[in-house]
């Protein structure tokens, strides 16, 4: 017997000692009528705190960059080369090792449609799909698995203990995070779900809570062999330590350690979205990049965390990485100049990484308005030339295989000034 | 609008307005479900954790401190030294020391509303230790900042948390400087950070959308330039100091109004302004009626709220007690859902116990998503059920409640403990469900799980 055949059945018979309905189960032979689209997977990673683009791909070439960064540019020798402008932060190495094979590309000027410098508003326009805040209490994510045809139905699943915005809505979609196993011999599962059968949120969410722990057990043991993921994993480095206080005391062990977690919460996402009727599309939410002061370290940190969850994700997803795309966004960019304290203020376009197998090789997405003081948002920020809504489109339509017409009139309604990226896949 | 029962408003008093019963608790407040809340309200502030600590300015200095230590560590070549760990453990047991203390507080309290009031306003004013130097004043913080104003005006708390250390460092103000201060100098390097003084418009008093610009925020910050710590080698080491020489020189025009030259006090107009703002009121009306009564606050608690704050100008004694003669606070369809800390916290309270160390609340609670003193973001932990109420969320409540329940059930008697836990909120469906259960450790675990418990 393979191991993962053990791990299979164990998964099975740990679901039935749960008494719950497995609906990821038993889908495979459908699975495979749809063919080639039931494969396909997204990722959308959500860096919150606005994400600092120019430090992410810092547009060496550009004339402007040195002098507005100043005491935090980076050299051209420093940044790991894309383009004559533009670099990535050396942090970046995974992803500028999938750069190299025509695996990651950067959009170096895309920002949400919300100009109000607020993380807590850009962060709800960028998650609700919508083109003001408010605009809806429901995420684009789940709004897409509530449209596609019934007989395509795709899960949807985040990582973390709460629920991103993203990924809330009518359709009760699956999160997870690391931790002990629910005992699989206690009634209480059971006893519960008849408990919750008339509460609309808990009812639901209970139910998708077992489903994903029998998975998870799958995911684990398939794609994370080293000892067993603590719940410091889902930590970012500013809070990878156990304390009440976690602080960032950071050091170099320390960080190691946030990157060892980050590459096997990488892979252990993995895990889930390889498994045959896993989720296609899933959520997760890196904190911690609001870097107003003294950023050059606290940005280093953060952004070879990502790098390692993305190089744990590449990796566990192994020959599916083929079929997949992951973007990373932020609800918005920095100050172009430093500010008076090494750091940036709140400002407007960002970087986005595009990366996955499914990736047509290419330059950047969009445009590059460049640094010079005209071009600049409202005298300070780097202007959006992109939609962010408009990358969305582009890989839902043309990878995900979602019905353009569904993405315009329930997806992302009022987006028609957002046009769809192609030729992304 | 009329009222619920008195039992039941008894029930709604203690595990709504409150952090749920302890045993005998909704007995004591069926006598006069509202005089029991009202009662809590006092001007002297909420309750103080015990033993108290030190101050923030300790902490700050012995942050600042053990990073000096650490440095020259790392000058030397050996970052963890026996003496730079000793030192990092020291500043993390007195953060753990609080956050226990705090917990014990709540678990323990006569006076839940109040502990709930004034966890609010923590939230509201969130400092986290997210930032490294911020953390170990997170407890003094909600001391000195927070707990002594909760029932004052509104204005007092402002200017408290604005000028704390703890606020001052999560949100890099102390190192905000005026371009044209004398400090600064010609072609002076440092310059303007402009995030604190954005948080306070945005979250702490007049709300996002509300009609400022960032023309607002930039001469708001370039106004509160000059807030800053006192460093180690100073007199007010650790404390709030206004540094002259870092000040922006000149009037200010915020939201139309112009304020004159004048240092500090040029700021507390400001602040002043802003506490009385219309927008404000407004803005933390809605966020008060989100918070205690439901996600979708009813419009009508919201005006009454708005109303009580600009009458009052900003007391919150009157808010308070507004909020509990409001007939809408009284809908006993439980609407909110319990947040991990809540939850937990409401756990001690069935058994009538506090947690014993800090590891029992505090290590659970980064599984559950709320690492204690460490929301992550200015805008606090969020107060809606979508959140919280995660599929995964369950799960880690699941797990928590079968823990405790083991440890604790052996001593209660079940049915006993879920009337007491619930009052008149206790539905047959789970009252049934726990004299069924198989054993006691089950019937606390079904109880702490069930809806009428997870929401309130």
């Amino acid at each position: 017997m393979t191991a993962q055949h053990a791990s299979r059945r164990s998964f099975l018979s740990l679901a039935a000692g749960l008494g719950v309905s497995v609906s990821f189960l038993g889908r495979q032979a459908f699975a495979a009528s749809e063919g080639d689209l039931a494969r396909r997977k997204m990722v959308v990673v959500i860096c919150r705190g606005g994400m600092d683009g120019l430090s992410v791909a810092p547009p060496v070439g550009d004339p402007a960059y040195a002098a507005l960064r100043a005491g935090i540019a980076m050299k051209p020798d420093q940044v790991l080369k894309l383009d004559d402008t533009f670099g990535l932060h050396p942090e970046l190495a995974s992803v500028h090792r999938l750069a190299l094979k025509g695996q990651a590309r950067i959009a170096p000027a895309i920002a949400s449609p919300d100009r109000a410098r607020s993380h807590f508003e850009a962060q709800d326009v960028l998650e609700t799909g919508e083109s003001r805040v408010y605009g809806s209490d429901t995420g684009w994510l789940n709004r897409t698995l509530a449209a596609l045809p019934p007989a395509r139905k795709v899960e949807g699943l985040s990582v973390g203990a709460t629920a991103p915005l993203i990924l809330r809505g009518k359709v009760q979609a699956a999160s997870w995070s690391p931790g002990k196993g629910v005992d699989e011999t206690a009634r209480l599962p059971t006893l519960l779900q008849d408990l919750y059968r008339n509460d609309p949120l808990m009812g639901p969410a209970f139910a998708r809570g077992l489903e994903t722990e029998t998975m998870a057990q799958a995911a684990m043991t398939a794609m994370a062999p080293s000892p067993a993921m603590t719940a410091t994993a889902v930590a970012t480095p500013a809070s990878a330590t156990a304390a009440p206080m976690s602080a960032t005391m950071a050091n170099d062990r320390q960080n190691r350690q946030g990157n060892e977690a980050a590459r096997k919460l990488g892979s252990t996402l993995a895990g889930f979205m390889v498994q045959a009727d896993g989720p296609q599309i899933a959520a997760i939410s890196l904190d911690g990049w609001d870097t107003h002061a003294g950023q050059q370290g606290q940005v280093a940190t953060r952004l070879s965390y990502l790098d390692a969850v993305l190089d744990g994700l590449n990796t566990g997803l192994g020959d599916q990485w083929k079929n997949t795309v992951v973007v990373v966004v932020t609800e918005f960019g920095r100050t172009a100049k430093v500010n008076g304290t090494g750091g940036t203020d709140h400002g407007t376009g960002s970087t986005a990484l595009v990366l996955g197998g499914a990736l047509k090789p290419g330059g950047i997405i969009g445009d590059w308005p460049t640094l010079s003081q005209p071009a600049l948002f409202e005298n300070r920020d780097v202007a959006p030339t992109l939609d962010m809504r408009g990358l969305f489109k582009g890989v839902l339509a043309d990878h995900m295989g979602v019905d353009r017409a569904v993405l315009e009139s329930k997806v992302f309604p009022d987006s028609a000034d957002a046009k769809a990226v192609t030729g992304l896949v | 609008m009329s009222l619920p029962s008195k039992t039941m408003m008894a029930a709604l008093a203690v595990t709504r307005f409150g952090l749920g019963a302890r045993p005998g608790e909704i007995a004591t407040a069926s006598a006069d479900p509202r005089g029991w809340l009202i009662d809590q309200i006092t001007p002297k502030g909420a309750a103080q954790p015990q033993p108290n600590p030190d101050t923030a300015a300790q902490r700050y200095v012995a942050m600042r401190e053990y990073q000096e230590l650490r440095r020259t560590a790392k000058d030397d070549g050996d970052p963890k030294t026996v003496a730079v760990r000793q030192a990092n453990m020291a500043i993390r047991d007195k953060a753990g020391a609080d956050f226990l203390a705090r917990a014990r507080l709540a678990a323990g309290t006569p006076d839940s509303f109040a502990e709930r009031w004034t966890l609010f306003w923590a939230n509201h004013f969130t400092v986290s230790s997210t930032k490294e130097i911020t953390g170990p004043m997170v407890g003094p913080f909600e001391q000195e900042a927070i707990r002594p104003y909760v029932f004052g005006r509104f204005e007092n708390l402002l200017v408290a948390s604005s000028t704390h250390p703890a606020m001052l460092t999560y949100l890099d103000q102390q190192q905000s400087t005026g371009p044209n201060s004398p400090a600064n100098g010609r072609n002076g390097k440092r310059g303007l950070n402009e995030n604190l003084a954005r948080e306070i418009l945005e979250l702490h008093s007049l709300g996002v959308a509300s009609g400022y610009t960032q023309a607002d925020v930039t001469e708001f910050a370039r106004a509160i330039t000059g807030f800053s710590v006192g460093r180690e080698d100073e007199d007010r080491a650790g404390q709030f100091v206004f540094r002259e020489n870092i000040h922006e020189p000149g009037a200010r025009t915020i939201l139309g109004k112009t304020y004159k030259a004048g240092e500090i006090d040029q700021s507390l107009a400001i602040l002043k302004d802003l506490a009385a703002h219309p927008a404000t009121a407004r803005h933390i009306s809605t966020k008060l009626a989100r918070h205690f009564v439901a996600d979708a606050p009813p419009p009508a608690l919201v005006d009454r709220l708005e109303k009580s704050w600009l009458k009052s100008g900003g007391r919150l004694d009157k808010v308070a007690r507004t909020l509990v003669e409001s007939p809408e606070a009284w809908d006993p369809a439980p609407t909110k859902f319990k947040t991990p800390y809540e939850f937990m916290i409401s756990s001690w309270r069935v058994i009538g116990a506090e947690p014993s160390a800090v590891e029992r609340i505090a290590t659970p609670l980064i599984g559950l998503g709320q690492r204690g003193f460490s929301a992550p973001s200015p805008k606090g932990w969020s107060d809606l059920a979508g959140e919280w109420c995660s599929p995964d969320g369950l799960i880690k409540r699941l797990q928590w409640s079968q823990g405790f329940a083991a440890a604790a059930a052996d001593k209660l008697d079940p049915n006993t403990a879920a009337a007491e836990a619930l009052g008149a909120r206790l539905t047959p469906a789970v009252a049934q469900a726990v004299s069924r259960a198989e054993t006691r450790r089950e019937a606390l675990a079904l109880l702490m799980m069930s809806p009428e418990f997870q929401r309130r």
